[in-house]
């Protein structure tokens, strides 16, 4: 619903777009560009997206073996050179992969030449492609043809489009995070709050008669006040540019029964500033937001931490190690009542790198463990005893955490960041809907008016990922009341 | 043997709740018209639930008297009981709901449809079609009689090739006893109509002297009844209870323990049934930690004793349903009268119609009701008068006459079936329209009357009353406007309501803004006791004061939406020659073959970037034919 509107604002962009360039846009011509960013780096990727883009290929590349990347299995690197078909001259030795459509970015055959870095040997093999047939893209286009093609979604579009001109390492990054799809997962979950919200307000208009509980007003206002406080905090990524103030993330890790419960609780009790508890439409990751000697800390807990006590076992090695580098902060816990164990071991492999506090615990039971050696094996980490049963030593973890931080060994990185000026247009369009059907609530106005600024501002948010509402909320409706004759 | 029975301009085949509205529309349009029906005796039959309205369904019916049609109307004879719905919440929601006495309903419709002039009735099963080059020319009856007709317009309701489920029995058979219209499925098939099934289902009915009223809660209609017909100004007539009870935990447990024996369950049926009209057994499954589901008790009628008991609609055997009956607070020793029962049914896959409810591939063929994969009565009447007006103007060789989605309800329904098609019954729900709060019944007749009074089908009498309406609305705002109070007379009102003191004079029109401020309010500060306005000019002014913002935030949503659905898709446009969009993109357009930019972004598979693509390919298209910028 209201999707002609959302449908008519983001048209009238592209449609901008594409008459601001000029170019005709049903084009299934092969393009090609420079993928990585300008400048002196180690290595250099040009890509090539359309039909001819094997074709274009094997006029310019000469596997080591074989005549041609046509011989080699798709998806896989083919080690060669790039040879100009007019003098046999090699210009650069070279890796290249072929991406067979529909299963790519662009939904075309794709094909990257990695080869070394730096402008010149980059500039001389797309000047050899462009003269085989090849168009040049044009900013974006590859991300284009994606979307025109339905491989992504509207944020993701636009957040490739600012990866393409993304100058400063950070954009970069904040490009990248937007490319996983991580301001579309954010605004969702906003989104599915509010659409949870209209499926009680739609009910108790639609099925008044039934035997469903209507949503009480104060729960409504409470939950749209939380709900505004989310956009708001997103919102405010914007205005400032800066980090969401969400804190720093911090995993704990640990074999089983090491007490990282029993840490959570410990913490979570000596935080100073309120405890939240952000409920998720997802529930395996529970973040609780607490704030240690002024720092605030974003507690990562996932399902798993809790029910089987090992993430390690929970979510598989190499999941940790993504769920690792996401993190800003690593509390790693060893049980000085046990000898180190393997799984010890296999912790202080994947943490090796990263910016970690250790923790002794169980240090007023009969301590087994060989401190000198955990020494010898985390290398700089700090390393504090403590008895979380006798709460000792949960002075010396705040200390170290106010040190790290202050110090500035931890920092938190540029997680999510609104970049994107329509981002922020439809942010603040849905935040400012939902505000006006909290100061509906307010006014006691009839429900039927209060509706229409939550389906506004779910219209809103839709604009970043680029869905609409239609059937969600009848679904949503019949999953979740017992309605009907 | 097959004779040449008659030629009309229009047939409408089925007597229905589709079919009387088609019949009617397409007579009073000028048309000369046949209502071909199985049996004479169950026009306009209400197999399911004794009432009309509803949310939703409540709007619809005020449209279609808004339009000219004959349900507010009919129901407004027949009504035993009246009740508006969401009184707490606001004008746009507000829904009336009659309980109807059924055979009363009936036989008013009968009379209605036997003194319309141009109008012939006749029963007879349809099993055939007459069709030269895609183009339709008439019917057959069963009978051998021939009918031709510029025009034939299907209400066929769930009788084609209809079977009944009561736990393990199942037969051939229409709703309540009749039977069921075999031979015209295939013939529709072989023209290509692509029909599937659906199923839907009805509760048990009871006999009223064996229940135990004591038990349950009385539900009494309205003090104050509101007609359903814009025509008719008041009703005074005593009217009858409904009553609330429960199931209880010993239904649960029945149910469950004979759940294996449900047709649903069973694995019988192949048709899919509507969500929001479970069985009692799908309730109790999908629901399981609820011990107890409301049920209404409800009289069919004033000269029958069958109670309809709303909310225990099952396909589980006849003696279970006698047990389960009896497990329910006040029901312990209740008569069954008639079991429920669930039936399977052929009906139209709607994405093959124009908005116009014409078939796309068989030219004057238009089709109307649950035929079209809907459910209830009012979805039924709806989809009936606008093939009726829409079958007239074709053969008068004028263009369709569609309602979009920010016009009427009625709109949402038609758009939502051609458009998206429907994987179940579908019903109307005020959230299906997206600008629900400008829907409103009360507005209803402003809306809509004009527009069919320009078609043909409005009475000049209907029209003028409604222009009438809006003049008087307008002259009292514009006066409420001028009109100012001062402190000293409004506040000693104002003090009485809780409402914030005045310290200087203010507009009546800013004083009725306050949400604590009625109209009736104004009324007393003003102390005019007797108004010389009727009631629902003085409920207008107050709506659409008292609402304004929202109504005019509404409003500019409108607009932007009228932008792509008048950006209109000429019908030379070959999807499958557009390069931009995507393969599934192509085949739905084709198949669907939307009329506006509009229509196409709701098609689902038709992407955002579909829709610039198609934009963008219409701007150039157009360009290139040299239109202007």
């Amino acid at each position: 619903m209201g999707f002609a509107i959302i449908c008519y604002n983001t048209n009238s962009i592209l449609i901008k777009d594409y008459k601001d360039r000029g170019v005709s846009m049903f084009l299934d011509d092969t393009i090609a560009a420079i993928a990585t960013a300008p400048g002196e780096a180690g290595i250099g990727i040009i890509r090539i997206s359309g039909e001819k883009a094997l074709l274009i290929t094997n006029k310019i590349f000469r596997p080591i073996k074989g005549d041609s990347l046509s011989d080699y299995p798709a998806r896989r690197l083919t080690y060669g050179h790039i040879i100009n078909p007019e003098n046999s001259e090699k210009i650069d030795e070279v890796l290249v992969v072929y991406m067979d459509a529909p299963y790519t970015y662009t939904k075309e055959d794709i094909i990257e030449i990695n080869c070394h870095g730096g402008m010149i040997p980059v500039k001389r093999i797309l000047e050899l492609i462009l003269k085989q047939g090849a168009r040049m893209a044009d900013a974006g286009e590859f991300t284009k043809r994606a979307f025109l093609n339905g491989r992504i979604d509207l944020a993701q579009a636009e957040a490739v489009m600012d990866l393409i001109s993304a100058k400063t390492e950070k954009g970069f990054d904040v490009a990248l995070d937007q490319l996983e799809g991580s301001l579309s997962k954010r605004v969702e979950k906003y989104r599915n709050e509010v659409l949870e919200l209209l499926a009680h307000i739609e009910v108790s208009i639609d099925f008044s008669e039934e035997d469903v509980d209507e949503i009480a007003l104060e729960l409504l206002l409470a939950k749209s006040i939380d709900i505004e406080k989310s956009l708001s905090n997103l919102l405010e990524t914007a205005d400032t540019g800066k980090i969401i103030r969400e804190g720093l993330s911090t995993v704990i890790v640990g074999k089983p029964n090491v007490g990282k419960s029993s840490l959570l609780n410990t913490l979570l009790r000596e935080s100073r500033a309120i405890v939240t508890d952000v409920p998720g439409t997802t529930r395996d990751i529970i973040e609780e937001h607490l704030n240690i000697k002024g720092i605030p800390l974003k507690l990562i807990d996932t399902a798993g931490i809790r029910e089987t006590e090992d993430i390690v076992e929970q979510i598989g090695v190499k999941k940790s190690k993504e769920f690792f580098n996401k993190a800003d902060l690593i509390i790693f816990m060893l049980d000085a009542s046990r000898e180190i164990t393997v799984e010890d071991m296999d912790i202080i492999q994947l943490i090796k790198d990263k910016k970690a506090l250790v923790l002794i615990n169980k240090v007023d039971l009969p301590v087994k463990v060989d401190v000198e050696k955990i020494k010898d094996l985390v290398g700089e980490k700090r390393i504090v005893k403590v008895s979380l049963a006798d709460e000792t030593g949960i002075d010396k973890i705040e200390e170290y955490l106010e040190e790290m931080v202050y110090k500035g060994e931890v920092k938190a990185k540029d997680r999510l960041m609104v970049t994107n000026v329509r981002h922020k247009n439809a942010l603040e369009r849905g935040l400012k809907s939902l505000q006006d059907g909290i100061q509906a609530i307010k006014n006691k106005l009839p429900m039927d008016f209060i509706e229409v600024d939550f389906k506004n501002t779910w219209d809103f948010l839709g604009e970043i990922t680029g869905d609409t509402v239609g059937e969600d909320l009848i679904d949503h409706i019949f999953q979740n009341f017992c309605i009907g004759k | 043997m097959k004779y040449h029975a008659g030629s009309y301009d229009i047939v409408v085949v089925g007597g229905g709740h589709a079919g009387c509205e088609a019949s009617l529309a397409a007579a009073r349009m000028g048309c000369k018209t046949l209502m071909l029906t199985l049996t004479l005796d169950a026009i306009a039959m209400m197999p399911c639930n004794p009432s009309i309205g509803g949310t939703g369904k409540g709007h619809l019916v005020k449209e279609i008297d808004a339009l000219g049609g004959e349900m507010g109307k009919n129901i407004d004879k027949s009504f035993i009981q009246s009740k508006m719905l969401n009184t707490a919440k606001g004008p746009a929601v507000h829904s009336l709901r009659a309980q109807a006495d059924k055979m009363k309903y009936q036989m008013e419709m009968k009379k209605t449809i036997e003194n319309e002039e141009n109008l012939d009735l006749i029963q007879g099963e349809v099993i055939d079609l007459v069709v030269e080059d895609n183009l339709v020319k008439g019917v057959m009856v069963r009978t051998g009689a021939i009918y031709y007709s510029k025009a034939v317009i299907l209400a066929t309701g769930v009788y084609l090739k209809s079977k009944i489920f009561i736990g393990e029995v199942n037969y051939e058979s229409g709703p309540n006893g009749l039977f069921p219209a075999m031979f015209l499925s295939e013939k529709l098939k072989n023209l290509g109509c692509d029909l599937r099934r659906f199923k839907t289902g009805t509760p048990a009915r009871i006999h009223a002297d064996t229940v135990d009223y004591s038990k349950m809660t009385i539900q009494p209609g309205d003090e104050e009844i509101v007609p359903f017909s814009f025509m008719n100004d008041e009703i005074k007539k005593e009217q009858y209870d409904c009553w609330l009870t429960r199931t209880t935990g010993e239904t649960l447990r029945i149910i469950k323990e004979n759940l294996h024996r449900s047709a649903f369950y069973r694995g019988d049926m192949e048709g899919v049934g509507p969500r929001y009209c479970p069985s009692i057994e799908d309730k109790v499954v999908r629901f399981e930690d609820k011990p107890t589901h409301q049920l209404f008790i409800e009289p069919e009628g004033l000269d029958t004793k069958e109670m309809y008991v709303q909310g225990m609609s099952t396909s589980l055997p006849e003696e279970v349903q006698i047990q389960m009956l009896h497990s329910v607070v006040g029901l312990e020793s209740a008569k069954l009268m008639r079991p429920a029962y669930a039936i399977e049914y052929d009906c139209i896959n709607p994405t093959q119609l124009k908005p116009s409810l014409e078939i796309k591939h068989i030219e004057n063929l238009f089709s109307a009701g649950q035929f079209n994969g809907t459910s209830g009565y009012e979805e039924a009447a709806a989809q009936g008068i606008m093939a009726g007006i829409n079958a007239v103007l074709k053969i008068q060789g004028k263009e369709p006459f569609i309602l979009d989605r920010s016009e009427a309800y009625i709109g949402v329904i038609i758009d939502d079936l051609v458009t998206k098609g429907t994987n179940e019954p579908y019903r109307m729900m005020t959230s299906r329209a997206e600008y629900r709060l400008v829907l409103r019944q009360d507005n209803s007749d402003l809306r809509l009357t004009e527009k069919s009074y320009s078609v043909g089908l409005a009475t000049k009498e209907r029209y003028e009353k409604v222009m009438d309406k809006k003049e008087k609305v307008e002259a009292e705002m514009e006066r409420l406007k001028k009109a100012t109070v001062s402190p000293d007379v409004a506040n000693p009102f104002l003090e009485k309501i809780d409402s914030t003191l005045l310290k200087a004079g203010i507009s009546l029109y800013e004083l009725l803004k306050r949400p604590e401020v009625s109209y009736e309010d104004i009324k007393k500060i003003e102390n005019k006791i007797e108004s010389q306005l009727p009631k629902y000019v003085e409920k207008q002014c107050e709506i659409v004061i008292k609402y304004e913002g929202y109504i005019e935030k509404q409003l500019r949503q409108i607009d932007q939406f009228k932008k792509l659905e008048n950006k209109k898709i000429p019908e030379e446009i070959d999807f499958n020659k557009i390069d931009g969009l995507r393969l599934e993109a192509r085949q739905k357009l084709t198949d669907i073959r939307p009329l506006s930019v509009g229509q196409a972004s709701r098609i689902s598979g038709v992407s955002p970037a579909d829709i610039s693509v198609l934009l963008v390919y219409l701007e150039q298209r157009r360009r290139q034919k040299g239109g202007e910028a």
